[in-house]
């Protein structure tokens, strides 16, 4: 555990010490704020919880962007430095290796979505929030991120530069996002299937609303571990071939 | 120390490396031969514990790395021919974190840091940023990341290469100073290097092991190609003495004579069929006439790895 936690520090710090993380950073506080702006606080009147559930809803999808943004770079990256290397010769698993990664970009993700804080605190100052609303809200930001981050780093596994890998990434995260609008499309039993499969619509929604499913948070571990699990699977096929 | 088994890898129909088997002992330096495509890279990757072997093993230290990969990959020690940097880290940070990746502890790194940056002339950098560093400074950097954690064996691939004349002194040193502590294994195209660093060498050709021994084992075994500068008796103009003694040598395959420009010396390139230079000289200065120079006519090395190419079988 503390080598999975030496790399996941090494990957949160080369995120504070490159000029990508505070672009990402930066992209991502800019534009939450300007949904907030623009589309959650509205000159008409409006409950706090509703202005919450808009700006959950803006920050959620701003995580997702973020996730393939921050993630693109994980594994693509040291393969194409050639430092890749260093880590599958140190005595320590591919399942180490991508889960050290997972979580350091999981925290500057989190450190990321920590800052939109004063946003909440503002509606506050106008209105009443309830504080479990705000806590679901932010759970769910963190669980969607998360799944995002897991696509993002099965993509950089995968692709062969940052570019690919983010397409890559950019377009399954997509598919997760549109699958509720493919299920209303499709016939049962496919309808279901991609109703369930639906990351934003389907399981994103209640954390907004202040409510934590159960079921949503077991579906985002299961998808990230399965995302993991496959970057992990592909690293190893890499040795082999 | 180290067993190299039954060593093949294939990629798709392709066999890289073709049932290689060798052992190496503790603290010896030995170089890896090869023209390109050989199966040299290949094979230090395997036994870096980088890609697996399609068929045979390694164990290091009693350690496989067929069934103990992750274990087996804590004796290594491994520089790709690029070395691989975090360049935004210094020298000091780079060397913490791969230690701690390896398993060192807090307190043993601290010990063992400066003494890595003294074997690797790197104490008056170990504060700079790697991307600030000549290309010399980041292959001792990379070199120096390999030996951290104390590894039983060290992989080189390509160590000089990309380094100007006075770097590659230094790196000599580097390297004969690593086996102090480890075993190396280096691969290089520049056979003189490998003359001058290794105690032992192995020839690889197309993924086969074609020789494998000390520089002077295998020399026994070829021939010998020598040039001499010979200072003919006064009175021989017609070289007589020379081509009467070289042509009653048993162990003188073929000889040719050339008069020098400069008067009274004859300059003669001889194949011997072992090495007996001492006799060549001995029977010349008792024959009467004087010996002012010997040399190889091609570095030994270059000589043994051209004839085991073309022999191609050990």
């Amino acid at each position: 555990m503390s080598t999975v936690l030496l790399l996941a520090r090494r990957e949160l710090a080369s995120y504070l010490n490159t000029s990508w993380g505070y672009a990402v950073l930066f992209f991502v506080l800019v534009a939450d704020g300007l949904w907030f702006n623009l589309l959650a606080v509205t000159d008409q009147p409006r409950l706090s919880a509703e202005v919450l559930e808009m700006f959950f809803f803006g920050c959620g999808g701003m995580a997702m962007i973020a996730g393939v943004l921050l993630t693109m770079r994980g594994l693509a990256e040291e393969r194409s430095a050639g430092t890749m290397v260093l880590l599958q010769t140190a005595p320590i698993s591919d399942a180490q290796i991508v889960t050290g990664k997972f979580l350091g970009s999981l925290g500057f993700l989190t450190l990321i979505t920590a800052l939109t804080f004063y946003m909440p605190a503002l509606v506050e100052l106008n209105g009443k929030v309830s504080w479990g609303q705000i806590l679901s809200g932010y759970l769910g930001v963190i669980l969607l991120g998360s799944v995002s981050l897991a696509v993002g780093l099965w993509g950089s596994a995968i692709g062969r530069n940052q570019l690919l890998s983010a397409i890559l990434a950019g377009f399954l995260a997509g598919f997760l996002v549109i699958s509720w609008y493919i299920a209303r499309h499709t016939q049962p039993p496919l309808a279901d299937v991609f109703g369930y499969m639906a990351v934003f619509d389907r399981h994103f929604m209640s954390f907004v609303r202040g409510r934590i499913n159960t079921e949503s948070v077991v579906y985002y571990i299961s998808v990230i571990f399965f995302f993991l699990l496959w970057a992990t699977r592909v690293l190893q096929s890499r040795r082999q071939s | 120390m180290i067993e190299v088994r039954g060593l093949s890898r294939f990629y798709g129909a392709h066999r890289a490396v073709n049932d290689v088997s060798f052992s190496i002992g503790a603290n010896e330096v030995v170089g890896f031969l090869g023209l390109n495509g050989a199966g040299k890279s290949t094979t230090l990757k395997i036994i870096a514990g980088l890609i697996p072997p399609s068929v045979g093993t390694v164990i290091v230290d009693g350690v496989d790395v067929t069934t103990a990969p992750v274990s087996f990959r804590a004796s290594i020690g491994f520089l790709p021919e690029e070395p691989p940097l975090y360049d935004e880290m210094t020298v000091i940070e780079f060397l913490r974190f791969l230690g701690r990746l390896r398993g060192l502890d807090s307190e043993t790194l601290t010990a063992r840091i400066p003494r890595v940056l003294e074997m690797c002339q790197l104490t008056e950098q170990c504060d700079r940023l790697i991307s600030e560093l000549s290309h010399g400074y980041k292959k001792r950097v990379g070199i120096a990341q390999a030996i951290i954690h104390q590894p039983k064996l060290v992989i080189l691939d390509e160590p000089i290469s990309g380094l100007d004349p006075q770097q590659i002194v230094d790196m000599r040193a580097v390297i004969k100073g690593l086996s102090t502590e480890a075993t190396v294994l280096l691969s290089s195209h520049i056979l003189s290097e490998i003359s001058q660093t290794c105690d032992r060498v192995l020839v690889l050709k197309d993924g086969r092991k074609i020789a494998d021994g000390s520089e002077s084992e295998l020399s026994t075994r070829s021939t010998q190609k020598l040039c001499l500068v010979l200072r003919q008796p006064a009175a021989d103009k017609n070289q007589d003495s020379v081509r009467k003694f070289l042509e009653d040598c048993d162990f003188v395959e073929t000889f040719q004579i050339t008069p020098s420009t400069e008067t009274g010396l004859v300059e003669v390139v001889v194949e011997l069929s072992s090495d007996q230079r001492e006799d060549l000289v001995s029977g010349l200065v008792h024959a009467g006439v004087g010996v002012r120079k010997i040399e190889d006519t091609m570095d030994e090395l270059e000589e043994i790895f051209m004839a085991k190419i073309k022999e191609g079988v050990a």
